[in-house]
């Protein structure tokens, strides 16, 4: 079904699954760890109007109780967080270089178009009008691991790792009018435990190491002596 | 008769061109709390250039004479296929958005080739930054061009416009994504902050300032003239392009005025956006620009992905 012949409510959809898109890319080009989360806090403020209006239209009421959920979780919950973490550990004026940004980018619109590739088989058997957004979910989950492979700190591929699942969870309102709600609960607070886990971890890494850089993880600490 | 409209339509988006720098100018001011100049200060600033004798330098050739009649033609011809007030008008329907791309990359040649036709150092650095940066900015515009033109399935500005129209409003992932794109590249092109300060004359940070630097006199009025009638292109463009409301369909006397209110009301509105981000924002260093290049070419990608992705019916 072309655009024109969707009502605005779904146009606003596509709209917001345009817009993920799009946080996803700025996540990738970001080296400012801080504005990195930030961006995240954003695409879950967007995750969750989406869900909100994918409530409206569908007429599903349980999937207002995700968009509050994600809203909370990870449009504020987890963003506070990790803020939190980063400046307690005197990260906020650390730059995370990126090594290629202009291939990252390439790269990064490579896997879009893969995901659309992907993806078309699916939607042609449907006719689900949010759909199309199938592929942009897609889309979100491989950038979000690209996120991780390019990246060195250790803050950064828990951020990676949270869009992950921010774009699972888009899939899922977009394909099957969301998971069932104890999934939902389940998942929800996996993310919120593996937030604090993490937590814990960037500290234990950091006093093993004296760093969160993921490549000094390679060293043997005996090689120094 | 509509070549009669057509004509004096170019000749308004001409005159007023000044006016609106003059607004831009104006806003600039008071959000830098100072003392703003009337709105009709380009037209004296252009009024004195143009009484004043110009001076060649002894090295420069025909290109430096020639360049400021062809950089203030081009434009002009790229102001006549621009659709104004009124849709439909026979300049628009003989030229597409491509011809219009290359009107600029036109003026654009010729303003590079007399900036480095009289051999100064401050030329040639403005030429080939000029260059560096119109050669990014290019394709992030084709592209934006590309995924408007792929939903309207016309190259042509004003069928463009009337496929806007007609399908009313309609929430585009593309549209969004290209006017993004659209207006960092319009930043870019025109010169203003963050890629160049149009204000400054300081050696290291020019790029526009540098090439037109030995122009004085009346070639100085034209080509300062040309960039004030650019600055007004992109604003139409994209205001037209993208809210197209208001804009006469047809030639009647009271459409037309309302079309004229309606562009100048949306002017208004752009350059106060404009002048809001020039007075936020501070310039980029030279080789930043490239990344904010490259962030436009990516807005202008994930548009047409967008169109292909979302929009298509399958």
């Amino acid at each position: 079904m072309a655009i024109a012949e969707l009502t605005l409510y779904q146009q606003a959809i596509l709209l917001l699954a345009g817009l993920i898109a799009l946080t996803s890319f700025l996540m990738l080009g970001q080296s400012r760890l801080v504005r990195l989360v930030s961006i995240f806090a954003l695409q879950g403020c967007l995750l969750a109007a989406a869900t909100a209006l994918a409530a409206t239209v569908l007429d599903y009421p349980h999937l207002y109780v995700s968009a509050a959920l994600s809203f909370l979780l990870k449009g504020a919950v987890i963003p506070i967080l990790l803020q939190r973490l980063i400046h307690r550990m005197g990260l906020h004026r650390v730059m995370d270089t990126i090594d290629h940004p202009a291939r990252v980018m390439m790269a990064g619109s490579a896997l879009v178009v893969f995901s659309y590739y992907v993806s078309l088989p699916v939607v042609r058997h449907s006719t689900l009008v949010t759909l199309n957004a199938i592929a942009v979910s897609l889309a979100v989950v491989l950038l979000g691991m690209l996120l991780m492979i390019t990246r060195r700190q250790a803050v950064a591929h828990v951020v990676g790792f949270m869009s992950i699942e921010n774009g699972l969870f888009f899939a899922a309102v977009v394909a099957t009018y969301g998971m069932p709600m104890v999934v939902e609960l389940g998942v929800a607070f996996d993310v919120l435990v593996a937030a604090v886990v993490f937590g814990v971890f960037f500290f234990q890494i950091r006093s093993s190491i004296d760093s969160l850089n993921v490549d000094q993880l390679s060293k043997l600490s005996e090689a120094d002596q | 008769m509509a070549w009669l409209l057509a004509i004096l339509e170019t000749l308004l988006f001409v005159g007023a061109a000044p006016l609106l720098a003059g607004w831009i100018k104006r806003v600039k001011c008071r959000l830098q709390n100072r003392k703003a100049p009337s709105v009709f200060q380009p037209y004296r600033d252009l009024l004195k250039l143009y009484r004043k004798q110009p001076i060649a330098p002894h090295p420069a050739s025909w290109i430096f004479r020639a360049a400021p009649y062809i950089v203030f033609a081009s434009t002009v011809l790229a102001a006549a296929i621009v659709p104004l007030v009124a849709v439909d008008l026979p300049t628009s329907r003989i030229a597409d958005i491509i011809v219009l791309v290359g009107f600029f990359a036109l003026g654009r040649t010729f303003q590079v080739l007399a900036g480095m036709d009289i051999g100064t150092a401050f030329g040639g650095m403005g030429s080939s930054r000029e260059m560096t940066i119109s050669s990014l900015a290019e394709p992030a515009m084709l592209m934006a061009v590309f995924t408007l033109t792929m939903s309207a399935h016309t190259t042509n500005l004003s069928q463009a416009m009337n496929y806007v129209l007609d399908t009313g409003l309609v929430l585009r992932p593309s549209f969004v994504f290209a006017l993004g794109g659209l207006i960092l590249v319009a930043i870019a092109e025109t010169g203003r902050i963050p890629v160049d300060n149009p204000a400054t004359h300081l050696e290291l940070t020019m790029i526009h300032e540098a090439m037109i630097l030995e122009y004085s006199g009346r070639w100085l009025a034209l080509i300062e003239w040309a960039s004030q009638i650019k600055l007004m292109l992109y604003g139409v463009l994209i205001a037209n392009i993208f809210f197209p409301w208001g804009i006469a369909q047809d030639f009647s006397l009271t459409t037309l005025g309302y079309g004229m209110a309606m562009i100048a009301l949306k002017l208004a509105v752009l350059a106060l956006v404009l002048a809001l981000s020039e007075a936020l924002f501070a310039k980029m260093r030279i080789f930043r620009v490239q990344e904010y290049l490259g962030f436009a070419y990516l807005l202008s990608v994930l548009g047409m992905l967008s169109h292909i992705i979302l929009e298509t019916a399958r």
